[in-house]
């Protein structure tokens, strides 16, 4: 399992590529692979939004992290994880989060994926600042429930 | 008994104390709400604001010890 809180840019196929180049032990027992991978869109709520700036609670974000990840491990026969999240300045097309799950079965990776996402996007201390393209800057008030219901 | 606490500030709640952080040596400090009156006198806590106390999410009448470290923030937005 592993958490990694990035300052800077990260690709995060690379990311995976290397870790399971790390974890070669997983490979026999590892049937399922979900992969969830946020990105930084260009627009939000109706407003052209050119950059973005993710604070976080250095301690305390790890820390949520790792109780999610122990969590979903409860939950399902989850043979590893991997989560790395940007902080700072950030671009469109940018990668946000990673969420790997390594599972035996499908059901057990997707379902354990969907959960470590959704948990960390309601308890993960990350705040997001929009920057617009008329320049203006706002906080993130809430996440939404992931759904494009325009 | 004579109580020393780091407090937090994250977020648009730092930007609108307009601080990131205060060190409180008090005494008669038990709860969490104790600790923000105490630290922002005559500005009442935003109603959507958690907080957490050593890293972890706690009530608003969660109990303070001395050296714990006490944060305040809006919801979160990560991901």
């Amino acid at each position: 399992m592993a958490i990694k809180i990035c300052a800077d840019v990260f690709d995060p196929y690379v990311e995976i590529q290397d870790y399971q180049n790390e974890n070669p032990g997983n490979s026999g027992a590892v049937g399922a692979s979900s992969i969830f991978i946020g990105t930084m869109r260009d627009f939000n709520e109706g407003d052209a939004v050119k950059g973005m700036t993710l604070e976080y609670y250095p301690g305390m974000t790890e820390k949520q992290l790792a109780k999610i990840i122990a969590e979903a491990q409860q939950q399902w026969p989850v043979i590893d994880t991997l989560v790395v999240h940007r902080v700072g300045d950030i671009l469109p097309g940018h990668a946000i989060v990673l969420v790997a799950v390594w599972t035996s079965h499908r059901g057990d990776a997707f379902d354990a994926c969907r959960f470590i996402i959704d948990a960390l996007k309601s308890k993960a201390p990350f705040w997001k600042k929009e920057l617009l393209t008329s320049e203006d800057e706002r906080w993130v008030v809430a996440n939404t429930d992931g759904y494009n219901r325009g | 008994m004579l109580m020393s606490i780091k407090v937090r500030y994250f977020a648009s709640l730092k930007e609108s104390v307009g601080r990131s952080e205060d060190n409180l040596v008090f005494t008669g400090l038990s709860t969490v709400i104790d600790v923000w009156n105490r630290a922002n006198p005559g500005r009442s806590l935003p109603a959507n604001i958690l907080a957490a106390v050593n890293m972890n999410y706690v009530e608003l009448d969660n109990k303070v010890d001395d050296g714990d470290e006490v944060a305040f923030f809006p919801p979160v937005t990560g991901g």
